[in-house]
């Protein structure tokens, strides 16, 4: 299972990080349960510094700038692979 | 030749074109002022010592230095700004005495890649790590205050030395305020959640950078400072160049000049809440100081238009009670005041 959390403001970055993700979701028809938080007192207890964020089954990938869709692909793979080797 | 292409690795090739293109850029940039006359003056063919063609030449010239300008720094900057992140920022700061705190605090904030909309989360995660307020102010001033298009456009249309002297002038306006609201012991106007946050420590996943992935930051950082900014610049650039060519000499010496005491006070008044970036606002105050106005009332209404921003103040009020925004609002605005006089002074 997927979790991500894209965290940041309303800012065209931020913006555009929750954007990429549901392409490369939907591109590679992989499931997700995907969340855009935005309150700051949530971002502020999940230790982030500088939006945008992305959050991946509780792992924070990035921080501050927009990663590429192929880094998003690589990290969303992994991810399902480990949540099923856990399975 | 195709070849050859194939046999340089990917990575390698990233580091080979910025390189390749340096001497191109070199040369297009000091043979510039000679190019834009000739095609200003011989190709359409513009009358020479006419009030157009000067603003037609001022036009091109200036858009095209400073753009060329904004992409070699930006470009350095990016990959500078690579290697430092908030975290590491924060890491460095804690547990740092007052002053040099707020000295290391400030020359960060112009390293640190800082965008307004994170100003609260990274508020919010030093005041957590227990760095003191005032040297996370010092931090929040320089970063928006000192930055790289600024800065740039200040060379390139003022000079290295106004470049300088701006950014001197932000550190110290930096240092001191920060120092100062430390001093004066304000954490009971942060709001009280602030100190409540108990942030889940995260597993973050530290992937390896490579020195390629560097650059690929730079070329992505450059496309979009330079797409969010050029319109401003040449917007800016084209004002200037109507007030160049239109504007009589001496116009703004009885408004911004230094003989009006008030001239300093009042253009940080009108800068704070007028919202304009640095790419839109310094080439019309470099055709303002043409006509007159002087270079401390400039300098004074520039740092307060680009330091002291409403926009930030609004997202800054959901962390800091009002009081506290207006002493900030306060404090660096006095230092930028003492600024301007100083300058007007001096030249």
């Amino acid at each position: 299972m997927l979790t991500i959390r894209v965290f940041g403001g309303d800012c065209p970055n931020c913006n555009q990080l929750e954007k990429m993700c549901f392409n490369v979701l939907a591109y590679n028809s992989m499931d997700a349960d995907v969340q855009k938080i935005t309150d700051i007192k949530k971002i502020a207890e999940y230790g982030i510094m500088h939006t945008p964020a992305l959050v991946i089954n509780n792992k924070v990938y990035c921080s501050g700038k927009l990663p590429t869709e192929k880094d998003l692909f690589r990290w969303f793979r992994l991810n399902l692979i480990e949540s099923c080797n856990l399975q | 030749m195709k070849t050859l292409a194939l046999s340089i690795p990917k990575d390698r090739k990233k580091v080979i074109i910025p390189l390749l293109l340096l001497p191109v850029w070199i040369l297009i940039y000091f043979n510039l002022d000679s190019s834009i006359k000739y095609f200003v003056y011989s190709i359409i063919n513009l009358p020479l010592e006419n009030k157009f063609s000067d603003a037609v030449f001022f036009f091109i010239f200036e858009s095209i230095k400073v753009l060329l300008l904004l992409v070699i720094v930006i470009f350095f900057i990016s990959i500078i700004r690579s290697y430092f992140s908030p975290e590491k920022t924060r890491k460095f700061l804690e547990g740092k005495p007052l002053f040099a705190g707020n000295v290391l605090a400030s020359m960060l904030g112009i390293v640190t890649p800082f965008c307004s909309c994170s100003a609260v989360p990274l508020f919010v995660g030093f005041v957590e790590a227990g760095i003191p307020l005032g040297i996370t102010f010092s931090f929040l001033i320089a970063a928006p205050m000192i930055n790289e298009v600024a800065v740039v456009l200040l060379f390139g249309l003022f000079g290295w030395q106004t470049a300088l002297i701006y950014t001197g002038s932000g550190l110290i306006i930096a240092i001191s305020a920060g120092y100062i609201i430390g001093k004066l012991k304000l954490n009971r106007f942060v709001e009280e959640w602030v100190y409540e946050v108990k942030s889940i420590k995260q597993n973050s996943v530290d992937e390896k950078i490579s020195f390629a992935e560097r650059i690929d930051y730079g070329y992505t950082t450059l496309k979009e400072i330079v797409s969010k900014v050029w319109i401003y610049i040449l917007l800016g650039i084209a004002v200037g160049a109507g007030i160049h060519g239109y504007i009589p000499e001496n116009f703004m010496a009885g408004i911004m000049g230094k003989t009006e005491w008030w001239s300093v006070p009042l253009s940080v008044l009108i800068g704070i809440p007028l919202y304009s970036n640095a790419a839109g606002i310094i080439p019309v105050m470099m055709a303002l100081i043409e006509k007159g106005a002087s270079l401390g009332t400039a300098l004074a209404f520039m740092m307060s238009v680009i330091g002291l921003s409403l926009p930030e103040m609004i997202i800054l009020r959901k962390v800091l009670k009002l009081q506290l925004i207006f002493i900030f609002i306060g404090v660096v605005g006095v230092g930028i005041i003492i600024i301007g006089f100083l300058f007007n002074i001096i030249y």
